[in-house]
């Protein structure tokens, strides 16, 4: 398991911008919001929050349909399926790898995002919080996605269709916690229903990805 | 008794292809599998190798015992050679990937990029992967697709050195390997349509 | 009454055969309780002393979300038993149930942005249980956009099956989420639409008599969009089984 999960890695770094990517795609989110709804520092430090975990899961959703198809398309997944790793392993590490790749860096860039949008400094531990607690959870769900729509033609409007009513109630949680933080509310409410999204879906889901990559392997 | 399979119906795409397969594969045995295009061989080795479920019959094999290769040879163009096979081998949980190098001639590729490679030696190394992974049993559906002469000549020396170790091996395959090996024609295994809908409840002929 | 008799609906054979013998009851049944329904709910009731004559809408409203609702769960149960049994019945169904639930979805949708509109002056409105109705609506476009998009009944039936398990999950979840996250925007239950506490007796008869309407209409295509799956599939056994033999 581990040596699929150091593979992918490194399959992300030497193809060029498998970490770079997201990061690129929220940063241009974010430059882009203050030219959609004008610069005034009020207005912005107000939908901060919001913008920044839409960007975050725009983000994520940008890179959900390469987690198997390279796989599939060069034959790895059947090989991996007639492996000795458990199918709920390979998804799970599959699910891992994308947030190492993708969420992780969310976090970690989080703050200067938020300083372009004028969120006030009170605001950044918990946004980086949220992001922290929901962000695997966006993986997860996305990767349940990916195993369903792995070797459609079409598969990537698709999985996004199918995964954003799936990202629902983890956008909402997660801005929230974001954005009472910001306000100074209480937020332990939504931080409760963020992380048990989060431990849910991971301890739940795999069992389903691995179930539907199955069926798209027969 | 290494793989013995048991009054097996494999299907594709809802309509059965093939009925009524008996065989069986001892160690140190290996096994052709003949009949003309799109007649099911690759469904019965995909079906005997536990990636889809079988109609009716069974596929009794010790667990983890197979070793699958299809046309499409899951390597990663950006890794090295030998990354691809210590992968795979980490993957399997053995150990040492020179009795691979060695035994299909890569030892000079070992650096080069999988993606740099010529479609042989690509094979080359995908059939390498199958030394690494420690299986008794190889399920190979057509691997001497791309392969040059002496290529399939190493690919034949491996088959030999496998089986002589006690392994086993199912092919796909219509070129002659010059081994010593039974050959199953699965054509007259052909599935004919049923009448009336007796026993079909998985597939569409349940719907007539 | 012995329960295992029920699974011999599971052959498709059977199914369509008894489907044949019900549907014009069904059908007839569904369209004498709408008419009765609606003309009784439009014509011959007193108009609300607050709502005024606006009010009315209730009778598709109500029955209409009830259903959008109702064939989201109808879809659950036949995923689970396709899963389970793998009856084909049982996916087809499934499968012939969402296009039936968008349209409810829909005409639930409307009628409230309709019903909305000079209630509250505002056509839309991010009420928990309008988005929940918009989010269930997303639901349904990917479950049917899934079925559609793979070629492989079986492989189409088993994915889509999931799908709906683990989307109910998620809807189950997004319902709580949207409750808690309107409370955050705006205090108070100025919009609430609990109105079937509202309902005066002189609305509720015929308020039953249109969801027993809609429920039998639901029935009714389930049945029709059904039997038409099998017919398709058995097409293709048929010509199937022509070219191999």
């Amino acid at each position: 398991m581990i040596s699929l999960l150091l593979r992918d890695l490194r399959l992300a770094m030497r193809a060029g911008g498998g970490f770079g990517l997201g990061l690129s795609f929220f940063l241009i989110v974010t430059v882009l919001v203050p030219f959609g709804v004008g610069p005034g520092s009020a207005l912005l430090a107000k939908i901060a929050p919001g913008i920044l975990w839409l960007g975050a899961l725009l983000a994520c959703l940008l890179s959900l349909d390469r987690i198997f198809a390279l796989d599939w398309e060069d034959g790895s997944l059947d090989l991996l399926a007639t492996s000795p790793l458990p199918m709920e392993g390979v998804v799970t590490v599959k699910a891992l790898a994308h947030w190492l790749t993708t969420g992780l860096p969310l976090c970690i860039a989080s703050p200067v995002f938020a300083l372009l949008l004028s969120l006030p400094p009170e605001g950044y531990q918990w946004l980086i919080l949220s992001l922290v607690l929901g962000t695997p959870a966006l993986s997860v769900i996305g990767t349940f996605g990916a195993a369903l729509t792995v070797g459609l033609k079409r598969g990537g409007l698709l999985l996004s269709l199918l995964v954003l009513p799936l990202y629902v109630p983890t956008l909402i949680f997660g801005a929230e916690v974001a954005r009472r933080g910001a306000e100074g509310l209480a937020t332990t409410t939504p931080i409760l229903m963020l992380a048990g999204i989060s431990a849910g879906t991971i301890a739940l889901l795999p069992f389903a990805s691995a179930l539907v990559l199955r069926v798209n392997l027969r | 008794m290494t793989l013995t399979v048991k009054d097996l119906t494999i299907s594709r795409g809802g309509i059965p292809v093939l009925e009524g397969l008996n065989f069986s594969l001892e160690p140190g045995h290996a096994l052709i599998l003949r009949g003309p295009n799109g007649v099911g061989k690759t469904t019965l080795l995909r079906t005997v190798a536990g990636l889809q479920p079988p109609v009716m019959g069974e596929v009794h094999a010790a667990p983890e015992s197979f070793a699958y290769a299809a046309h499409s040879d899951g390597l990663k163009a950006t890794l090295s050679v030998s990354e691809n096979l210590h992968f795979w081998a980490d993957v399997f949980g053995t150990k040492g990937i020179q009795h691979a190098l060695d035994g299909f001639d890569l030892n000079a590729l070992a650096d080069r990029p999988a993606g740099a490679l010529s479609a042989g030696q690509k094979r080359r190394l995908g059939l390498a992967r199958l030394l690494v992974t420690g299986r008794p049993v190889w399920i190979l559906d057509e691997p001497t697709v791309s392969l040059d002469v002496a290529s399939v000549e190493l690919f034949a020396n491996a088959v030999r050195a496998h089986l002589a170790e006690g392994g086993a091996a199912l092919i796909a395959t219509h070129i002659d390997l010059g081994l010593d090996a039974e050959v199953l024609d699965v054509g007259p295994f052909r599935a004919k349509p049923k009448s009336g809908t007796g026993g079909f409840d998985g597939l569409d002929e349940s719907f007539l | 009454m012995n329960l295992n008799a029920l699974w011999e609906y599971a052959n498709p054979v059977k199914f369509s055969r008894t489907v044949s013998l019900v549907l014009p009851w069904v059908s007839v049944l569904a369209l004498v309780s709408l008419v009765v329904g609606l003309v009784w709910g439009f014509f011959f009731t007193p108009d609300d002393y607050r709502q005024g004559s606006t009010v009315k809408i209730i009778f598709l409203h109500v029955p209409s979300a009830m259903m959008a609702i109702s064939a989201w769960f109808m879809m659950l149960v036949t995923s689970l038993i396709w899963l389970i049994r793998r009856h084909h019945v049982s996916a087809l169904a499934a499968k012939a149930a969402a296009p039936i639930g968008i349209v409810m979805t829909l005409i639930a949708l409307a009628t409230g942005a309709i019903w909305g509109q000079p209630m509250w002056g505002t056509w839309w409105a991010w009420d928990p249980r309008l988005t929940s109705f918009l989010i269930l609506f997303l639901f349904y476009l990917g479950y049917v956009a899934l079925w559609e998009a793979i070629e492989n009944p079986d492989t189409a039936a088993d994915l889509t099956a999931v799908l709906c398990i683990v989307g109910s999950v998620f809807a189950f979840l997004s319902r709580y989420a949207v409750n808690f996250w309107n409370q955050g925007l705006h205090q108070g239950a100025s919009l609430s639409l609990d109105k079937e506490e509202n309902v005066a007796d002189v609305f509720s008869t015929p308020l039953y008599v249109c969801i027993a309407g809609f429920v039998l209409l639901f029935v009714a295509l389930v049945f029709l969009r059904t039997r038409t799956e099998i017919h398709k599939r058995r097409t293709k056994a048929l010509l199937a089984r022509e070219r191999l033999g």
